[in-house]
């Protein structure tokens, strides 16, 4: 296992990194589109984020690991014999990431016959793909916008159920698939179908650093882990760890975190203002502001949990108007400071 | 840094170009990313990847990987002869996973589709990829560097971008000739020797590390891989070199190599310079890509010559003019952009643009069906198996009591999955926009608009759109196919009108795209915004009569090539001229001041 660049040392990216932490804490909240050019660290952060992620508790004997505490009746392929009373041996595996790799063909993505065991011993057996070892952990699709269509319809179906029905060669399986989905793009390749875009609970924009001494610190650290990344990371594992520690504690606390009536008051009054079609705007800005307060330490969402990520929750839930040349995050901006003062 | 001060003589720095370059990449195929190789096949080349060869270590791979490659030969798939043989599964690796430890050669990189450069650079990023394919899976390794053979002729074409990105050199393999790879170069004892040393090598102070990202900044390139990949570079000149340290010298040439040729703009000049021109520096022209420079821009140390300044200096006649709501409704722009021009046999060719055409023969792979096979068609093996796969026991039951059971795989008629393809039938909307002073303002305006309502549509459409527009003395392709919206307003906005209306000119240039377009296998449509008054002529001269002759001319020319064309007339009042323009492209002809939506769906 090659050592990935440490999540905590990458340079800036504050957005990006505050998201991908959000999804960490709340799974629910609905995966992340990462928008930005090339060379930004899109899929570095990915891969530092698997690093840092903490070990899940699964079921042994579960093809699908599913957690123990988990209903046991949302598993019936995989844990068969959990239907019978019995108590499942439990053992632990790191957060799955899962890189989605272009080209891969649809047998692969939502699992098929097992032709090995078909043709050699005459058994019909299915053998899981990518959804299934994506359960609950994470779902990585590099340019997003190269995906086939029909594996991306196939994709967000699967995300907003968390299940794969799998009918095919005479299979009828279904299996949990709940994993956050997190794609990247780069908008100068093409632009998202905004039912695709919809999907994404957040979203957030990435940009080289302007700032030279910023520029200056990435190709530093970038260039002292590529001659020694063991040293570097670590060095890294103190802050490593520190993050990890509040991912955990986040998730623990997150059920405690108070709404109170203000913050949803706030919410809607902003999805109003910008307008946003639907409730999933409002959703998506309560439980991404709670698991900042989760992340912050605090016992109740405030006005600045929500306005710290009110932008990455809606800017791309805003009806589009090609010809207006002011950026859904800047109309965002400006809605909340008329709203509610700067 | 910037003082040209004691810059470190580097005795690297004065081999040839290519010899250097190629030394350089076989320290480190991999490490370095990758050379684009401009120019089509020479003499030259060969003989440099036959001095590469040399230089690689013994068996180390080198591979073409050609344009079309399939995803089954590129990543790798079901080695069916054995699969079979063995009974089991087994592994065919692709080309990307063959080249592993060597040099994968894409020619014809220009023709490159961007889904296969995706894979290409996915692979080349991680040094490996997960191959998900044929029901198997198996992370393979691929670490390889590349060589990109771009024999692109006009500014249109160009590499995908996400491998020239990735890539550290760029060569000008034209008017290059076997002298320049003449030389005393480094011997491959001598490689091998840096290579080894290479951990080792350190900065000789810390700030050089500041100088590269400060010159990659000058050049605009925002992306930290460049500044990364010159560092990378600095330190081998250093190990080539013997020493322990880079300095600056070779962090100079680093620079040379990696970050001038990548320019996207040039430096800014030096503050003591003297204001010889009252225009602004972040005019349009700072923003011009590098490829229209003959020559490559001067190291950052060096001020940047003026020459390359006064070449583009913008026309004080030049208006900004910003986009803004165009007065053709969006529907109207839809249905001239899917006119399809009548053909020779009087037949409609092509039905808009957009959706995936369904072709069982050919493009990318999508699914298979059921069915019976025809001739010509490709039986999706794995899937027909997996079909068959159920039944085996039930098959293979003896016939006769007694008699052994079969070990053979039985497939029948009824399991046959036959592969289905989807080509994309992408198109290419080409505006020709008259920048002309006297359509200036409303027009140009106008046009951006309908760039941009086009390119809304251009996710669903999968079309691109591109502006060609004229002024002055002549035209040129303003936004190339694009099928990006941040992309295209960043460009338009940039777009000023002004001068004469050399419409011969805009006519030639818009064709040329057009063919070039079609080469690429999209669909490319003309539409033609202009009154039709021409004053410059295709030598550049001003003059009514010629003008307008050369335009007929080159009008002709899109007559006589299939591809659809609109005339939208632009004149307050229509006159025959522009009729006769219309008609020598074959083209449909549209006077704007009556127009409405429905008249032209009605056309």
């Amino acid at each position: 296992m090659r050592i990935a660049f440490p999540f905590t040392a990458i340079v800036g990216q504050d957005d990006m990194k505050l998201a991908m932490l959000i999804a960490a804490t709340d799974p629910g909240i609905g995966g992340v589109m990462v928008f930005g050019d090339r060379g930004t660290g899109k899929s570095t952060a990915v891969r530092g984020l698997a690093a840092l992620l903490p070990p899940i508790k699964m079921v042994k004997a579960c093809q699908y690991h599913c957690d123990p505490r988990a209903d046991k009746s949302s598993c019936a392929t995989g844990c068969v014999h959990r239907l019978d009373g019995q108590t499942p041996d439990v053992g632990e595996m790191a957060t799955p990431v899962i890189d989605f790799p272009l080209g891969a063909t649809e047998d692969r993505v939502v699992g098929a016959l097992d032709l090995e065991r078909a043709l050699t011993q005459g058994e019909k057996h299915f053998e899981p793909g990518l959804l299934a070892r994506a359960h609950r952990g994470f779902l990585y699709i590099d340019e997003v916008n190269l995906l086939d269509d029909h594996l991306v319809d196939l994709l967000l179906d699967v995300a907003a159920s968390g299940e794969n029905v799998v009918e095919r060669e005479g299979l009828s399986v279904r299996h949990p698939a709940r994993f956050v989905l997190i794609g990247s793009g780069n908008p100068e390749e093409g632009e998202l179908r905004p039912q695709l875009l919809d999907r994404f609970g957040l979203s957030v924009d990435v940009k080289t650093p302007d700032d030279l001494a910023l520029r200056v610190e990435v190709v530093r650290r970038r260039d002292s882990f590529d001659r020694d990344s063991a040293g570097f990371a670590a060095r890294q594992a103190g802050a490593e760890a520190a993050v990890r520690e509040k991912i955990v504690s986040a998730r623990g606390r997150l059920s405690e975190i108070e709404t109170p009536d203000a913050a949803l008051e706030w919410a809607s009054r902003l999805c109003m203002a910008v307008g946003v079609d639907g409730l999933r705007g409002e959703l998506t800005l309560i439980r991404a502001a709670r698991a900042v307060a989760a992340l912050e330490g605090d016992t109740k969402v405030e006005d600045h949990h929500l306005r710290g990520i009110a932008v990455m929750a809606l800017r791309h839930r805003l009806r589009r108007n090609p010809l207006d040349e002011t950026g859904s995050s800047t109309r965002i901006e400006r809605a909340m400071t008329d709203l509610f003062g700067s | 840094m910037t003082q040209e001060a004691q810059t470190d003589q580097v005795p690297c720095a004065a081999w040839p170009e290519p010899l250097l370059i190629a030394t350089l990449f076989a320290m480190d195929p991999h490490g370095l990313g990758g050379i684009s190789i401009k120019g089509r096949s020479s003499p030259f080349f060969d003989a440099w990847l036959d001095l590469l060869k040399d230089l690689l270590p013994d068996g180390a791979p080198l591979r073409r990987c050609p344009v079309q490659t399939g995803d089954d030969r590129l990543l790798g798939g079901l080695d069916l002869a054995t699969s079979l043989a063995l009974g089991q599964p087994v592994v065919q690796r692709g080309l990307l996973s063959e080249v592993d430890g060597g040099v994968l050669v894409l020619p014809m990189a220009e023709r490159l589709s961007s889904a296969t450069a995706a894979r290409i650079a996915a692979a080349l990023d991680e040094g490996q990829f997960q191959l998900e394919r044929d029901g198997l899976t198996s992370l393979l390794p691929a670490r390889f560097g590349l060589i990109l053979l771009d024999e692109s002729i006009g500014p249109e074409e160009s590499p995908p971008l996400a491998l020239l990105e990735r890539c550290s050199f760029r060569l000008d393999g034209n008017g290059l000739g076997l002298a320049d790879l003449a030389g005393a170069g480094a011997s491959f004892e001598q490689i091998q020797q840096a290579k080894s040393a290479l951990p080792g090598i350190g900065l000789a102070e810390e700030t050089l590390v500041d100088a590269i990202c400060e010159a990659a900044q000058a050049f605009g390139l925002h992306s930290a891989r460049p500044a990364l990949l010159c560092l990378r570079i600095a330190r081998m000149v250093a190990a080539l070199d013997g020493r322990q340290a880079a300095n600056l010298g070779d962090v100079t040439l680093a620079a040379q190599l990696v970050l001038a040729p990548q320019a996207l703009q040039l430096p800014p000049p030096p503050e003591d310079a003297p204001p010889d021109e009252a225009e602004p520096p972040e005019s349009q022209d700072e923003a011009e890509p590098a490829e229209t420079e003959t020559e490559p821009p001067p190291p950052p140390e060096t001020p940047p010559d003026t020459e390359a300044e006064a070449k583009n200096q913008p026309n004080p006649s030049e208006i900004l003019v910003d986009a803004v709501k165009s007065a053709l409704p969006a529907e109207l722009i839809a249905a001239l952009g899917n006119q399809a021009k009548p053909n020779r046999q009087g037949r409609a060719s092509g039905s808009g643009g957009g959706a995936m055409q369904k072709s069982p023969l050919r493009g990318r792979p999508i699914r298979s069906r059921s069915g019976t096979l025809k001739p010509g068609e490709r039986l999706n093996i794995i899937e027909t198996l997996r079909a068959a796969a159920p039944w085996q026991k039930l098959r293979r039951r003896p016939q006769a009591e007694g008699a052994p059971a079969s070990k053979r795989i039985e497939v029948r008629k009824s399991d046959f999955r036959i592969r289905c393809f989807a080509q994309p039938k992408e198109a290419t909307t080409i505006l020709v926009v008259d920048a002309s002073g006297s359509s200036a303002f409303q027009r140009l305006a106008e046009a951006k608009g309908a760039v941009e309502l086009l390119l809304a549509q251009a996710y669903v459409d999968r079309s691109r759109v591109a502006l060609v527009a004229f002024r002055n003395e002549g035209a040129e392709v303003f936004l190339p196919p694009t099928r990006s919206l941040a992309r295209a307003r960043r460009q338009l906005a940039d777009l000023a009108g002004g001068g004469g209306t050399p419409l011969a000119a805009g006519i030639d240039t818009a064709l040329m795209l057009a063919l070039a377009e079609k080469a690429k296998g999209r669909t490319p449509r003309l539409l033609f915004l202009t009154d039709g008054r021409a004053n410059i002529g295709r030598e550049g001269k001003a003059g009514r009569a010629v003008a307008m002759a050369d335009a007929l001319l080159a009008a002709r020319a899109v007559g006589l090539s299939d591809i659809a064309a609109v005339h939208i007339d632009t004149s307050p009042f229509p006159r025959p001229g522009a009729r006769d323009l219309a008609e020598a492209m074959r083209a449909i002809y549209a006077p704007l001041p009556y127009l409405n939506a429905q008249a032209i769906s009605a056309i």
